[in-house]
């Protein structure tokens, strides 16, 4: 085992350490708090390069290339719980992505955050997340994927609840949690099942881990409920955790609500990396989830269905789902956001029909170019004095020139404009894989919808923030202005990869599929222009310059005046605008069914506890003091009656009324007392070995 | 040695007595050596103690022979990791109670009478050794309710008495039944748990006995004495009382009725686990619902203490192991939380009404209460790095493979959990304040030293054993192979368990 492997550990460990550290710090410290993380981040990007490398290396040769290291957390028994970490090409090149991203950001939240009170707990929590996130991606086990899952999800909880005064916050903080946590019970009881069934968790573990030999091990082959391969029934478990990390259909509620928490935080938390861990978990169960499921009458013949086929269908739906939403919100990180979710079902999309590679492209080219958006996206927020209204900008483009050229760069990548930009790249890829998969042609057509309607919402925008006159109110004595260039440098850097990135992926050079699935890539430019790779390609092309355009002929044509404007779509379609605006009316909807089931359940047992437990505890205790009562009455007339103290008796009558007031309890021991007796007697005479 | 953590706390209780009244600080002061050597004595114990050893008898001598009692103390892991909780749990409780100024050394003399108690019960191995510890350990926590408590203590008082004497009088006459039908030789645990009951005879004695010590865990629906029992409480009391108290239940649920009615135990199991699992649902419901900052943490009792008898009911080794390791996580969290609650909280505020609360923005008068509180809160939600994780999973993972649906089931209570935890956490001390809080007229008193160092404590041995339970399984997971559990252990292998 090399050095990489051997202290890979250290990459998250050491923003866990600076997390502490900055956790006993004193508010005022804020450039301890920045040194320590930022610190901790170079170095986890070094080893994480140094990590990358190790792999770059091997890559070629091996098409299954990885590398583990385990060891024993505890012992029960026979069995032993075994966790440990992995480097594999899926491995590394999280890790530089996430290290890479969070460093930018870091470094932006100085200015974004400089002055804020909280500034170093804000440091602490990044941190926080960083090591938790970092640690999910080298987790060679289930259960510690699980449990830094579970710890990514209290950092982001923490961050969107950072400024807790502000009641919207803190109840998305709330409604983050509960709703990811839905998806994360429900992961977890597969990894029960899953635990189980293979008695292992671990990834690898020499031919030993549950997503090795699937097709050999006897528990796979098992079926349940319908027929269904248990693998499958685990892998749809599993799945269900995704779809509450990365804000898949119907548990997405929560992430558009996240964007309460400050703006470096979306961009780290909620678009580059945490809300893909989803889309990384399926990548990395790939084995399970790929499991041949059997074959489900009615779909034709030959046509397998695994847990794959349900990610496809949640992706596609996602995808056009939340563009329709995106189109009609208001908010420019609002608007980010329900991209953000219609971009993983894109992701999702991709894992399903097209294999690891397809989605996980999408994933590393989404998180520079959406990392891009949202810091610039704070940059405009920042520069219009806390402003997030996009009716309310307009014209930024002369005001800050600096954010309007990464921002479009962003923008370019997101709608997948031809040939430089990365989205164009990945989504291409994704859209190829979708058209030749074998279920169904509507995920293609879903996708496409959703690439036409990610190109308009972002020209859209554009037009609203950057293009036009100014709209904000006028009591701003101050211009908008551009941002300090501890944040335009990041922006630019994440620009320069939104563009780059692209090339590393193109059917031309499919160097990213093959470092991921082993093999050498072959540099072959007439792949370009095969038959079904040119129309795919030329299909991209028209949809993206049918969303631009359309976007600004309804948008960029003639300027928006007045922030009261009424919207172009909703004056075309009204009803539809609203649906959109409304978000299907999908938080609603589980107020009045979901939570109000569970309040009134709730409320029941509380009720139930009052009346019924409690009336049995009542009514007990009143038994006994009747029961006592009666007993006294017994002593006093029958047992002392013969004796010649009735003068007595009457007199300490006074003193029993008294005393059953506050002596309950003493009083029902004598009860007891007899009732023991009693019970032995019958026992000892009854229970005599014969 | 063991034996030594109860003669210390009895002598403390001795010592206290001769302190002269007024002498608060002295008190205080015996108190908490009293507890440190307590839990000093355990830990050098469990140091010294090899898990393989099994069963380490201290001290066995004939108490009354003519009915074959013996003083018989000794320890397995199981003890000995109860031992450590109690040890703990006296240590910060006393922390907490720094401030009792009426009757402080009566306070204390309870205070350790019951300690004392808890410890006997978790080294005793003659039955009847037991029942007296047993029954010690409730009456100081009568009267340290009624005397200290708050809210409608004398009738909280008088429900925890009611419920404690008829689990008390259950489990008595189990015992004597099976003292009797086992041919009244011997009182001894360990040889009772040789003897092979008639199947008719432990189909009733089992839930007799089993129920009998379960109230005091919270089994629902014998549950009601918690909450009001823990609310009516003075801070040390329901710290105890959660973190200690419910446990001598589950304790002797186990160590006795399990060990003894194998037969019965097959026969009830699933009764027994359904009424577990409505007890995690239904307490974390009714949790969610509480106006009362301390009726809310002790609902999450009765939910926690689900998972105890839901692990003891999957009669596998990780179940087992679990349950036990909840009852030491449970015992932690539970006691921070009531600390942070009733001494941290509701000694400054005087109030524990949510909505009340809400308006103080007490985040920022008691940071670190908030941040305590925070912690522990997630503590209690069971996320990963925090005892609660390794004890619930484990829970879960022996019931998946009894009973996968009431794992899904305890899944949503862990579910419902998450959500009246993180409404407590902010209507507490996350409230939505007017945006410029009044400063009040008396600023709350800042938190002392020694509810700092309660608190750090718990904190400390919650993330430890969340991160490494090693430390405690080692000790837990081969107390099960010792021969007490023999019979049990040949009932789960009989039914394709493994133990």
């Amino acid at each position: 085992m090399t050095f990489q492997v051997q202290y890979l550990f250290l990459i998250p460990l050491l923003p866990l350490i600076a997390a502490a550290m900055i956790a006993v710090t004193r508010q005022p410290h804020k450039r301890f708090a920045a040194t320590m993380g930022i610190g901790a981040m170079v170095i986890s990007l070094t080893l994480s390069c140094a990590a990358f490398a190790k792999t770059l290396h091997r890559s070629s040769s091996a098409a299954n290339f990885h590398e583990v290291h385990n060891f024993n957390w505890f012992t029960f028994g026979e069995t032993t719980l075994q966790l440990g970490w992995v480097l594999d090409p899926l491995t590394a090149i999280m890790l530089v992505m996430v290290t890479f991203v969070s460093l930018l950001i870091f470094i932006y939240s100085i200015g974004y955050m400089a002055h804020d009170e909280n500034f170093t707990r804000f440091f602490c929590f990044l941190s926080l997340f960083a090591a938790a996130m970092l640690g999910l991606i080298i987790a060679n086990n289930l259960l510690l994927l699980f449990m830094c899952w579970e710890l990514v999800g209290l950092a982001s909880y923490l961050l969107i609840g950072f400024w807790y005064q502000k009641p919207s916050a803190a109840a998305a903080a709330k409604k983050a949690f509960i709703t990811t946590r839905i998806g994360d019970v429900v992961f977890f009881l597969g990894i029960l099942w899953l635990y189980s069934q293979s008695g292992t968790l671990l990834f690898y573990a020499d031919g030993k881990g549950c997503l090795e030999n699937l097709q050999q091990a006897e528990w796979a082959a098992r079926t349940t409920i319908g027929g269904m391969a248990i693998t499958t029934g685990i892998g749809l478990l599993i799945f269900c955790g995704a779809i509450g990390k990365s804000g898949q259909v119907p548990l997405h509620v929560w992430l558009p609500d996240a964007m309460e928490g400050p703006t470096p935080v979306s961009a780290l938390i909620h678009a580059a990396t945490m809300v893909a861990a989803g889309v990384f978990l399926v990548a990395r169960v790939y084995p399970l989830m790929s499991a041949n499921g059997g074959e489900v009458a009615g779909w034709g013949p030959g046509i397998h269905i695994s847990a794959l086929t349900v990610v496809t269908w949640v992706g596609a739906i996602t995808a056009v789902f939340a563009a329709c939403i995106a189109v009609a919100q208001t908010d420019i990180k609002r608007i980010l956001a329900y991209s953000t979710v219609s971009q993983l079902g894109f992701m999702m999309m991709g894992l399903g029909v097209g294999g690891v590679a397809v989605g996980m492209f999408h994933l590393i080219a989404h998180a520079f170019f959406k990392a891009l958006l949202f810091l610039g996206a704070g940059s405009v927020i920042h520069g219009c004095h806390e402003e997030q209204d996009i009716r309310r900008m307009g014209g930024l483009k002369k005001f800050m020139p600096v954010t309007f050229a990464t921002y479009a760069i962003g923008m370019m990548a997101l709608s997948g404009v031809p040939i430089l930009f990365s989205g164009f790249w990945s989504k291409d890829a994704i859209l190829h894989a979708a058209h030749d998969w074998p279920v169904s042609k509507i995920p293609f057509y879903l996708g496409v919808s959703g690439a036409l309607l990610t190109a308009f919402y972002m020209t859209r925008q554009m037009c609203y923030v950057f293009f036009g006159n100014n709209r904000a109110d006028s009591h701003h004595a101050t211009k908008p202005h551009e941002s300090p260039r501890v944040m335009t440098l990041p922006l630019t850097i994440l620009a320069v990869f939104a563009v780059m990135l692209g090339f590393i992926g193109t059917p031309a050079w499919p160097w990213f599929q093959s470092y991921l699935n082993g093999g050498q890539p072959l540099f072959n430019f007439a792949e370009l222009w095969q038959g079904e790779v040119r129309s795919i390609l030329l299909l991209s092309t028209v949809i993206v310059a049918v969303g631009i355009g359309l976007g600004w002929w309804f948008y960029g044509r003639k300027p928006i005046t007045s922030p009261d404007a009424e919207d172009v779509l909703e004056r075309l379609r009204p009803d539809i605008y609203e649906l959109f605006r409304n978000k299907f009316y999908i938080d609603e909807l589980y107020e009045a069914t979901v939570i109000r089931f569970f309040v009134w359940w709730a409320q029941l047992c509380d009720s139930m506890d009052y009346w019924v437990w409690n009336g049995a505890v009542l009514a007990v205790s009143y038994l006994i003091l009747a029961l006592a009562w009666v007993n006294r009455l017994i002593d006093e007339y029958a047992v002392n009656l013969g004796f010649d103290e009735g003068c007595k008796g009457v007199a300490e009558g006074g003193k029993l009324f008294s005393r059953l007031q506050n002596g309950r309890v003493q009083s029902y021991l004598r009860v007891i007392g007899v009732a023991l007796t009693v019970l032995i007697l019958v026992l000892i005479w009854g229970c005599r070995p014969s | 040695m063991l034996a030594w953590t109860v003669y210390i706390s009895f002598i403390g209780v001795l010592a206290l007595m001769l302190v002269p009244a007024g002498q608060a600080r002295a008190a205080r002061g015996i108190a908490l050596l009293t507890a440190v050597a307590g839990f000093l004595l355990g830990l050098v114990s469990a140091f010294a103690y090899q898990p393989t050893a099994g069963i380490m008898t201290i001290v066995q001598k004939p108490w009354i022979p003519g009915l074959h009692i013996d003083f018989f103390l000794a320890a397995d892991g199981i003890s000995i990791t109860l031992v450590l909780l109690t040890g703990l749990a006296a240590i910060v409780g006393i922390l907490f109670s720094w401030n009792v100024e009426h009757r402080t050394k009566e306070f204390f003399a309870f205070y350790l009478a019951l300690i004392g108690g808890v410890y006997g019960v978790f080294l005793s191995f003659d039955l009847f050794l037991l029942f007296v510890f047993y029954e010690l350990a409730i009456i100081p926590k009568y009267f340290l309710i009624a005397i200290w408590g708050s809210t409608n203590k004398e009738y909280g008082a008088m429900k925890l008495a009611l419920y404690s004497f008829i689990g008390s009088a259950m489990v008595l006459i189990g015992i004597i039944a099976a003292y009797v039908v086992s041919g009244a030789h011997s009182m001894n645990l360990l040889e009772l748990a040789k003897y092979p009951y008639p199947a008719s005879f432990q189909y009733w004695a089992f839930p007799l006995v089993f129920v009998g010590f379960a109230i005091l865990a919270g089994l629902w629906p014998f549950h009601t004495w918690a909450p009001t029992g823990h609310v009516a409480a003075p801070t040390a009391a329901s710290m105890l009382l959660a973190g200690v108290v419910m446990k001598l239940g589950a304790y002797g649920a186990l160590r006795v009725a399990m060990t003894l009615f194998p037969l019965g135990l097959e026969a009830w199991r699933n009764e027994i686990a359904v009424l577990a699992v409505i007890g995690i649902v239904y307490g974390a419901m009714v949790a969610l619902v509480q106006k009362d900052f301390k009726f809310v943490i002790g609902y999450s009792s009765v939910s926690h203490m689900g998972f105890v008898l839901l692990g003891l009911m999957t009669l596998s080794s990780i179940g087992l192991s679990g349950a036990v390791l909840q009852m030491f996580s449970h015992g932690i969290i539970a006691g921070l939380l009531f600390g942070v609650v009733g001494r941290m909280v509701y000694d400054r505020t005087h109030t524990r009404e949510l909505p009340l609360l809400e308006g103080m923005n007490l985040s920022r008068a008691l940071p670190f209460a908030a941040g305590t509180f925070a912690v522990a809160a997630f503590a209690s939600m069971g996320l990963p790095g925090f005892s609660g994780f390794p004890a619930e999973m484990s829970v879960l993972i022996g019931a998946w493979r009894t009973f996968p649906t009431f794992a899904v089931l305890a899944g949503l209570g862990i579910l419902i959990g998450v959500a009246y935890t993180l409404l407590v956490l902010q209507k507490s001390f996350f409230g939505d304040a007017a945006p410029t809080p009044e400063v009040p007229a008396h600023p709350l008193p800042p938190i002392t030293v020694p509810e700092r160092i309660g608190a750090v404590i718990l904190l400390a041995t919650t993330l430890l054993i969340g991160l490494y339970p090693k430390l405690l399984l080692d000790l837990i997971v081969p107390s099960f192979n010792s021969p007490l559990f023999e019979a049990l252990r040949n009932e789960a292998l009989r039914k394709g368990g493994i133990l």
